[in-house]
């Protein structure tokens, strides 16, 4: 008896407490940094694209939103000719990101993208594609790999040396 | 006043005729209740509101209640259902809401532009029911005291539940 | 028609028109209280203070689908909603609201009261019947078994008031409440009313006949759109009906300082009793059912019953000295 009665001016004394609600659209948490959210393509310093098309995302996503095809520039550079995701399918696991051997692929902390028209939850490359490195700013892919490109050889990327020369004898 | 009363008793009747066709056992239920209904209403026009009260109070609340209960636990399903209607082939023409509107309204216009009293004048209130129940009628109230109380032990008797010894040792020994 | 005609007319009408726009009102009123008690705010967005959800609400209960399932009783079905408005409305009949302000002041006015409250039982036992479904035969069957007990000591409860004040009639109940409010000679009285208040409106903590976590919705499960709207509505004015009569048999009903009209004072004391409703329902959990049962007969009962009896033993002193 004691105890409901207490409860009760416990219950009523909450009624100048501080309110929890966050009022949401006119006030926003703060998310962490590391938020799963929107999905965006990053680019290097250097402003070319980081994808190369390997497909590892598509081949990671366990609801098999992401669609790209792979193709080459000039250069011998692989980009993906589309990347298309299909968000209305998207469950943000992150697990592209995670795949992605160039950093390209990067989730982002921002999860407003409500839409009427579920056509237009499917996000083509130019929606994708931001004009920043994203999370790891200074790392360019093509610069450490040994891979010849254009404008670059073997061995000159960084912390390599220049190729040896197997057919020579001079140490 | 006397047109109400006709009105009331004439409900009464059908409501009570209904409860004998229905093949619906939880309809024919709901007719009684309107019948009880529409004796309350005859009761009240007589100048008894108090016996009238108790009534609706009593039978259309709670014994009928019980029946409904004791009804609902027998599961009914469409067979039985249809087992009436070969007994009895007769089809749904008069709801009880009808007959319960006609007494609702009658309820409403007395209580509200009538002043209470007995056809003849005289309303027994519920001062002199309970005087005539504590004067010239206290054995019958004591006698059905004592009856009800027989019937609490009885149920008292029926509802208890053994003391089971829980302990588990202790029930080995036990047998 | 003569004056005194169309004065009752009058009163008829507002209390009818006022009770329909307080009860929706009460959506309101509860989702921002129990808001307010759990740190949140509650509807804000519609209108001022969130005012116009009671208009979003009801428009939405319009628009969906009147569903009558095949495997119901129909008729009963479309029945059972309806008992429960009427019943509680009828009870009003009999609730004095100023001096005057009353449909008819019955001699019989409490039994009346009782009477309606009764038939009220109806809706859930029949609504839960009829939906063939069975959680709402569940949670019929524990509603019946509820109001039939409780009904039991809310009347044996509201007994001692006719005691101190000799009458059933509600206004000469609260006429009587001149000198001291009966809550103080009849505190436990009021105690066991209220309690048997909250069972009869099958309000939370004692919403077994419901019991959201257990029997899906309870006997109203099979309901949708207006059908359950009015349920809903039922169960709004119950609430409302059992503040009033607290208010007229224990507090006073329209009394209180002249600075305040009474109807005033009535409706401030019943808007009290409404905000302890649903503080009641912010802050206490669901007792199981055969705790209520239990309480009701093994405490409730007995407890009114020495009421009953020390309050006649007391009113029967006074009249011998």
């Amino acid at each position: 008896m004691f105890s409901i009665l207490q409860s009760l001016w416990l219950v009523f004394l909450h009624m100048f407490h501080k309110r929890e609600t966050v009022q949401y659209p006119e006030q926003k948490n703060k998310l962490p940094t590391r938020w799963r959210g929107r999905i965006v393509l990053t680019r290097d310093p250097d402003m070319g694209e980081r994808c190369v098309g390997c497909y590892l995302c598509a081949a990671a996503c366990p609801v098999d939103c992401i669609s790209l095809q792979a193709t080459e520039d000039e250069n011998g550079r692989r980009y993906p000719e589309f990347f298309r995701i299909n968000f209305s399918r998207c469950i943000f696991c992150g697990y592209c990101e995670e795949a992605c051997p160039t950093y390209a692929i990067q989730l982002i902390p921002d999860f407003e993208m409500g839409e009427y028209n579920r056509q237009n939850l499917v996000y083509e490359k130019s929606e994708l594609l931001i004009d920043g490195p994203g999370k790891y700013p200074g790392y360019n892919y093509y610069k450490v790999a040994g891979l010849a490109i254009g404008g670059k050889g073997k061995g000159e990327a960084e912390n390599e040396a220049p190729p040896i020369d197997v057919k020579s004898l001079i140490p | 006043m006397l047109i109400i009363f006709y009105i009331a008793s004439f409900v009464a009747v059908i409501a009570t005729i209904l409860v004998i066709t229905q093949h619906n056992l939880v309809h024919a239920l709901l007719y009684l209740v309107v019948s009880f209904l529409a004796v309350a209403m005859v009761f009240y026009v007589l100048g008894a509101p108090f016996i009238a009260a108790l009534e609706v109070i009593i039978y259309a609340g709670a014994i009928i209640v019980l029946l409904i209960f004791v009804i609902m636990m027998l599961n009914l399903r469409q067979e039985s259902v249809a087992q009436e209607k070969q007994w009895l082939n007769l089809q749904i023409i008069v709801g009880p809401v009808v007959l319960a509107i006609i007494l609702g309204a009658e309820l409403l216009y007395m209580l509200s532009f009538e002043p209470t009293s007995g056809l003849e004048g005289n309303v027994i209130g519920a001062k002199a029911v309970g005087l005539s129940l504590y004067g010239p009628y206290v054995i019958g109230v004591e006698l059905s005291g004592i009856l009800l109380m027989a019937g609490i032990v009885g149920a008292y008797h029926l509802g208890r539940q053994k003391k089971k010894v829980t302990h588990r040792f202790l029930e080995t020994q036990e047998e | 028609m003569d004056d005194a005609t169309i004065n009752q007319l009058l009163i008829i009408v507002g209390v009818l028109a006022g009770l329909l726009i307080v009860a929706p009102g009460l959506i309101w009123l509860e989702r921002r209280l129990l808001a307010l008690w759990q740190d949140r705010y509650g509807p804000n967005r519609a209108g001022p203070f969130g005012l116009l959800i009671v208009l979003a609400d009801t428009l939405k209960l319009f628009f969906k689908e009147d569903w009558t399932p095949p495997f119901s009783d129909r008729f009963v079905f479309t029945l059972a909603p309806g008992i429960v408005v009427v019943t509680v409305l009828m009870s009003f009949i009999v609730v004095p609201f100023a001096p005057g302000v009353i449909v008819a002041d019955l001699n019989i006015g409490i039994l009346f009261f009782m009477a309606n409250s009764s038939l009220g039982a109806y809706s859930i036992i029949l609504g839960g019947w009829a939906s063939n479904n069975k959680y709402s035969l569940l949670g019929s069957m524990r509603g019946a078994a509820q109001m039939i007990s409780y009904e039991v000591f809310m009347g044996l409860s509201m007994m001692g008031v006719v005691l101190l004040s000799g009458s059933f009639s509600m206004h000469t109940i609260v006429e009587a409440q001149k000198g001291m409010w009966f809550v103080i000679p009849q505190f436990l009285g009021f105690v066991t009313f209220f309690i048997a208040g909250i069972a009869e409106t099958h309000r939370l903590p004692f919403d077994i006949p419901e019991a959201e976590s257990e029997l899906i919705a309870g006997f109203h499960s099979e309901y949708s759109g207006m059908k359950f709207g009015i349920f809903f509505v039922g169960e709004y004015l119950g609430i409302i009906l059992i503040s009033t009569v607290t208010v007229a048999l224990y507090f006073g009903g329209w009394l209180g300082p002249s600075f305040l009209p009474p109807l005033v004072w009535f409706i401030l004391k019943t808007f009290g009793f409404i905000c302890f409703f649903i503080l009641l329902r912010a802050s206490l959990p669901r007792p199981r059912y055969d705790q209520l049962m239990e309480y009701g007969w093994k405490i409730l009962l007995p407890l009114t019953l020495l009421n009953l009896v020390v309050t006649a033993g007391v009113v029967l002193l006074n009249r011998g000295i």
